[in-house]
């Protein structure tokens, strides 16, 4: 099953079963508190899920390690190598 | 001692390379000396205009012709198949495959064979987004893309692997070959597709932290269209695996 199937068939999942509560589909004579609380839970999660996204891109970039040490040793270790290829015969 | 009898091939695609590859053969050659692993260096010069292949071949009469491979193209033709013409004249078990202008350092490859005999992985992928991985070079706004454009991959595609459009990875060659020849995407999304297919396949992927230097940024600006072809991309994947 492709990701695409996968997903499509989770949010039908999560689609019916919130259909089938807030709209009393199956005429199971909820109490109104429950299709009180479950109408705006879709709207509720893609809220969730957008603060979630960018708090985490937020801390992931903000803690994005910089390697200075790692330009560093490279830059010295390209003069020692063109010192060293000179040595041995190499025409840049 | 060395009794292992593993030997690695690295594939080196070059395009206008002709200051960088002097420097990193001399790395190459250094931590794989230093390591005591097996190795051969395979250069694919896709007919560089540069010279490239004329400092390929004085450093293969400084280094040797069974450490240093020419396999040159006539014209610039891609990665995928700059990937197969290597693996067909590799003579190790093992194949690693890396960016030739420095962006990536031969002293991660000793992590990366360690890495692949602790856990018997299939692939071994270095990753930036984790442990002490990292770039330098990147500004903030490179920095957003690419971990916004990671998360997105990651929410998408759940791929089990933290950085999937890097390009130092060190592979079975069997295993290298049959990813190779399974997948269609070009650019970033190609090296993404490699690994959602590894796990399709059911192979293992174990993960090093490496350091990206980048030395090109400033030239050659991360832009829209790029954007857009590796979005169209990641939505491809994400209909067809």
């Amino acid at each position: 099953m492709t990701k695409l199937l996968e997903w499509l068939l989770g949010v039908s999942f999560v689609g019916i079963a919130w259909g089938l509560v807030t709209f009393d589909l199956l005429d199971l004579q909820l109490p109104s508190v429950c299709k009180e609380v479950a109408w705006p839970i879709p709207v509720y999660l893609l809220v969730v899920f957008g603060c979630y996204s960018l708090a985490t891109v937020g801390y992931r970039v903000a803690t994005f390690n910089d390697c200075e040490d790692a330009a560093k040793e490279l830059q010295a270790q390209i003069k020692e190598a063109k010192e060293d290829l000179k040595q041995k015969g190499l025409k840049m | 001692k060395m009794t292992s009898s593993d030997k690695y091939s690295v594939l080196l695609p070059t395009y206008n390379e002709r200051e960088n590859l002097p420097l990193i053969i001399w790395l190459l050659v250094k931590y794989f000396g230093d390591s005591g692993y097996d190795f051969e260096i395979i250069v694919i010069d896709d007919g560089s205009p540069d010279g490239t292949l004329q400092v390929a071949e004085q450093l293969q009469k400084i280094y040797g012709e069974d450490r240093i491979l020419l396999r040159p193209r006539a014209k610039k033709l891609g990665l995928g198949t700059a990937y197969i013409h290597g693996i067909q004249h590799a003579t190790g078990n093992f194949v690693i495959i890396m960016d030739a202008d420095l962006s990536h350092h031969p002293k991660f490859i000793p992590r990366f064979i360690e890495k692949q005999k602790e856990g018997g992985y299939d692939l071994v992928s270095g990753t930036r987004y984790r442990g002490d991985g990292g770039v330098y070079g990147w500004d903030l706004r490179r920095k957003l893309i690419s971990r916004g454009a990671n998360f997105l991959t990651q929410v998408l595609l759940r791929p089990g692997a933290s950085d999937l459009t890097g390009s130092f990875r060190l592979y079975k060659k069997e295993v290298l070959e049959r990813l190779v020849e399974r997948c269609v995407s070009k650019g970033y999304v190609f090296q993404m597709e490699m690994i959602v297919r590894a796990r399709q396949l059911g192979y293992s992927v174990g993960e090093v932290p490496i350091s990206f230097v980048d030395r090109v940024y400033g030239e050659s600006k991360l832009g829209g269209n790029e954007i857009v072809s590796f979005v169209k991309g990641l939505l491809t994947l994400f209909a067809t695996t």
